[in-house]
């Protein structure tokens, strides 16, 4: 099976999943326009594959390894998406289709130097998430200025989630922060460094300001700004 | 001195109004630590409020009589950092490292001790006599908080004492500190930094034997190496070379943490400050059984509830209104009755012209004391008491989202709602946004909301011979209008605007010190503006009006005023009197008229239209004034003429709506 058709596959069952908790057979061929029978002797490959766990009737999961796979085309959809809307001015109807073809073709220099040119930007333009690289680095600032000099990075191997998605009361360390310096200087004096543990108190209603516990002080912040907070989640175990 | 540039624009002994100080001292601290508290203790009711010369940053001064000596305290901004985020930030630290006060007071607040010592920490490098006052440690102890205050003095090397300003509780302790440090002035220790750090700090020292600042040479070195861009442009004048040096030693630190040098040295920062608060502070454990919510938690249940929240903040917004216009048309219908006692304050135009000039000025100050004592006085009362409590935070958090469309963020509520009051605050307070273009914004959209003089026209033609409905209505299509404008301004004005970062400070009594201070900074505004403003321009149109000048202008504006807005011709004169004050529009068409029966003399599509006109055009005198010293005459006058020809616009298209309908 090539590469582009698994990519795809992956994509489906992820948006399926997210959706509906699992991704039915039925779903997916629909989402795909495609027979159900062929869906089904596709899905047999991935399980074998280890990208899904499948049970017949009762559809199909992403395993790690599939997620990590399909966060990754992902992020470069929606970043292919905003470049050619904002650079290339392409119609944002348009956009997901064009998005859709090029995102199992770049490569991930590609991808990275694309997330610069934008600056980092955090949402698609039809207002789906971007998932932050999976780089090691604690802001874009390091990106930026490492990014000519062609330099590698070490693969950050934990998973990190916007403190946005953080239930209240919920505690986490901050392990990137996404976007303009000035904002991230202005954080950081506040009290939000790197390694500092944060909890997420109030979510103003109709994605209004998070109100964030950090240092025995109460701060409101944007919900924008709050969205590129990125957060080490607590271990099961962990209070 | 030679080589320092700045030194002239940022010179304040020159400017102090309170002269013959045996010593100068400054309150430094975060925002929300009752710095303004302390500075009310110890100064008294004697204290001027103007600003930074130059910058439109507030200045607070007063005077403290201790054992004999006069001592000048001035109350620094309420900041977080010593970076060049706001123009606060920069004010206070070069009145720190340039004017050399002979002792600066650090007010800290015991239950958030890292934050407060991150600022600490950043002003022992300024290296002034450094005393430290830690304060509300009643609400600290409340949260099993106490602190070592011994401890705490030895490790940083300067004095420390524990204080409860709201209630005067550690202040003779404290002034008698003060005495001691300022005849002392002992310098503070140095705080260092890691290894890593500290090399490259040394480095940079060993290279600026070269040059000469007023600032102390250490923190130099440390700006230097964060790229700070006012100390770099400062260097690189006289010795471009040290910059690049600093510049590449920044770049060293950069790639072994792989973030901004700037944020390096706060987490350096913090991690001195996290570990002296550990060394000094204990924390009792919560007892058995579940924790118990504060009650400030417990307010947020309500205050910050998808629908509650939202109720609360409509409710308290429209009770402040109504309450102030019910209280004030009482009082102001008194203090007329009681001037009139003294001096005709209908205008006059006939007669000898010192006469008409009199009466003009008299009527001026009339006007002005019959608004600003019974509207906006306990308005801005009112709103002390909500700010001082906490609750106006959580208004702009409820409402940031709302805010966003206008690209403004929440706490642009702030000025919006001053300015029901008067304009010219509310334009003033805009200076708490954070980009210019916010500013602007948020300053443009005030000018838009109909202050109290406004008020008066729309209750005394709308509500008064119409119907309460449609003067409510007025109100509603002004709200509808600030969005739709703020809307297209937000594209059409260029720069940046950044979202809301802000301290959610617990909810407290209300200190009757601070709400009468800041109720006085904002009306005192009224009294140097409004005032001249309503007498000087009241004089000149009565003379105006006297010389005949009526029929011609009226003539002249007839087009606009009779085929386009549908009103009678002698408006023209009473819309161009309303430019120095608004109700004045009323005042002159009962003069014109010889009646105050509006009714008698316009159909209510008229007094509808008039009353519309009036909300939206151009402000008054005043506010383009105040905008033109805050922004400038071009952004001055631009909001002026943009606003008289939308009020114009949409009066005729109201005409004609209004006329088919009613």
């Amino acid at each position: 099976m090539p590469q582009e058709q698994v990519e795809e596959y992956l994509e489906t069952i992820y948006d399926l999943e997210s959706r509906d908790g699992s991704a039915k057979t039925t779903a997916i061929a629909k989402c795909m326009k495609i027979a159900p029978a062929s869906v089904t002797e596709v899905l047999k490959s991935l399980s074998d594959k280890g990208f899904v766990q499948y049970e017949p009737y009762r559809g199909a999961t992403l395993t790690e390894e599939g997620k990590q796979i399909a966060g990754t085309i992902k992020r470069k959809h929606r970043l292919l998406e905003v470049f050619l809307t904002d650079v290339l001015k392409l119609n944002r109807e348009k956009v997901h289709d064009e998005a859709c073809r090029m995102e199992h073709t770049i490569s991930v220099e590609t991808e990275d130097a694309l997330c610069r040119m934008l600056d980092a930007p955090a949402h698609c333009p039809h207002g789906s998430p971007i998932s932050p690289c999976n780089k090691g680095v604690g802001s874009c600032a390091e990106c930026d200025g490492a990014g000519n000099a062609g330099a590698s990075f070490v693969i950050r191997n934990k998973k990190i989630i916007p403190i946005t998605d953080l239930h209240p009361e919920q505690k986490g360390r901050i392990a990137f922060i996404r976007g303009d310096c000035k904002v991230v200087q202005r954080l950081s004096d506040l009290g939000l460094t790197l390694g500092t543990t944060v909890s997420v108190l109030k979510k103003a209603p109709m994605g209004g300001p998070v109100e964030i516990s950090v240092r025995r002080t109460k701060l409101a912040v944007d919900h924008a700004i709050a969205e590129n907070i990125f957060i080490e989640p607590p271990r099961s175990g962990e209070p | 001195m030679s080589g320092c540039g700045e030194c002239k624009g940022c010179s304040t002994s020159g400017d102090s109004k309170i002269k013959n100080v045996d010593y100068t001292i400054a309150l430094a601290g975060n925002a929300n630590v009752g710095k303004s508290v302390i500075f009310n203790q110890l100064t008294g009711v004697d204290q001027i409020i103007g600003n930074w010369p130059g910058k439109t940053v507030e200045r607070a001064e007063g005077l403290l009589l201790h054992k004999g000596k006069r001592i000048r305290v001035i109350d620094l901004p309420g900041i977080y950092s010593f970076s060049t985020y706001s123009m606060e930030e920069l004010v206070s630290r070069d009145f720190i490292a340039l004017e050399h006060p002979d002792a600066v007071i650090n007010v800290i607040d015991a239950s958030a001790l890292e934050r407060n010592l991150f600022f600490t920490i950043q002003l022992l490098e300024l290296a002034p006599p450094l005393m430290i006052a830690v304060n509300q440690i009643d609400l600290a102890e409340k949260k099993g908080i106490t602190i070592d205050t011994q401890k705490f003095s030895a490790l940083l090397g300067v004095p420390v004492v524990q204080t409860v300003a709201i209630r005067g509780k550690g202040i003779p302790v404290l002034t008698d500190a003060i005495t001691g440090l300022m005849q002392d002035h002992l310098v503070p220790p140095v705080l260092y930094y890691g290894k890593e750090i500290e090399e490259r700090i040394g480095k940079i020292l060993s290279l600026l034997d070269t040059v000469t600042t007023q600032y102390p040479v250490r923190w130099t070195a440390i700006k230097l190496l964060e790229r700070d861009p006012a100390i770099v442009q400062l260097i690189r004048v006289q010795e471009p070379a040290i910059v690049e040096k600093a510049g590449l030693l920044a770049g060293e630190i950069e790639s072994i943490h792989g973030e901004p040098v700037c944020v390096v040295m706060s987490a350096e920062r913090y991690q001195i400050a996290d570990r002296i608060a550990a060394e000094v502070m204990t924390i009792r454990p919560p007892g058995e059984g579940p924790v118990k919510k504060s009650l400030t938690d417990r307010l947020d249940e309500v205050a910050l509830h998808p629908v509650f929240g939202y109720l609360g903040v409509i409710a308290v917004i429209c009770g402040l209104l109504v309450w102030t216009f019910l209280i004030g048309a009482q009082v102001s219908g008194f203090l007329q009755a009681f001037l009139s006692h003294f001096e005709q304050y209908e205008p006059v135009v006939t007669g000898p012209l010192m006469d008409i000039l009199w009466n003009g000025a008299f009527t001026g100050f009339v006007a002005g004391v019959t608004l600003v004592i019974p509207y906006v006085l306990p308005f801005y009362l009112l709103l002390a008491v909500l700010e001082d409590s906490g609750y106006l935070t959580r208004i702009s958090v409820m409402l940031d989202r709302g805010m966003h469309k206008l690209g403004l963020h929440g706490k642009a509520i702030i000025p919006l709602i001053l300015g029901y009051g008067c304009n010219v605050p509310a334009i003033y307070s805009c200076r708490i946004m954070e980009t210019p273009k916010q500013k602007t914004l948020a300053a443009f959209l005030v000018t838009l909301v109909p202050c109290t003089a406004r008020t008066v026209v729309i209750l005394g033609l709308v509500a008064a011979f119409v119907n309460i409905w449609w003067a409510l209505a007025l109100y509603a299509f002004d709200i509808l209008l600030i969005i739709v404008v703020g809307r297209i301004a937000f594209k059409a004005v260029p720069g940046e605007s950044v979202g809301l970062i802000m301290e959610m400070a617990d909810y407290h009594v209300p200190s009757a010190s601070v709400v009468l201070k800041q109720t006085w900074t904002r009306t005192k505004s009224l009294i140097w503006i409004v005032f001249p403003a309503y007498i000087i321009g009241s004089a000149i149109i009565q003379a105006f009006y006297a010389a005949g000048l009526l029929t011609p202008v009226n003539n002249l504006l007839s087009p606009v005023t009779v085929l386009w807005l549908g009103l009678p011709a002698v408006i023209g004169i009473t819309l161009i009197f309303g430019i120095v004050r608004k109700e004045l529009t009323i005042l002159t068409l009962a003069v014109i008229f010889h009646t105050t029966n509006f009714a008698s003399i316009m159909s209510p599509v008229q007094l509808i239209v008039l009353a519309l006109v009036s909300m939206l055009y151009i402000p008054c005198i005043s506010v383009i004034l105040v905008l033109a010293s805050e922004f400038g005459w071009k952004k001055a006058l631009s909001i002026s003429v943009a606003e008289i020809v939308m009020a114009i616009s949409i009066g005729g298209i109201a005409f004609r709506i209004l006329s088919l309908a009613m």
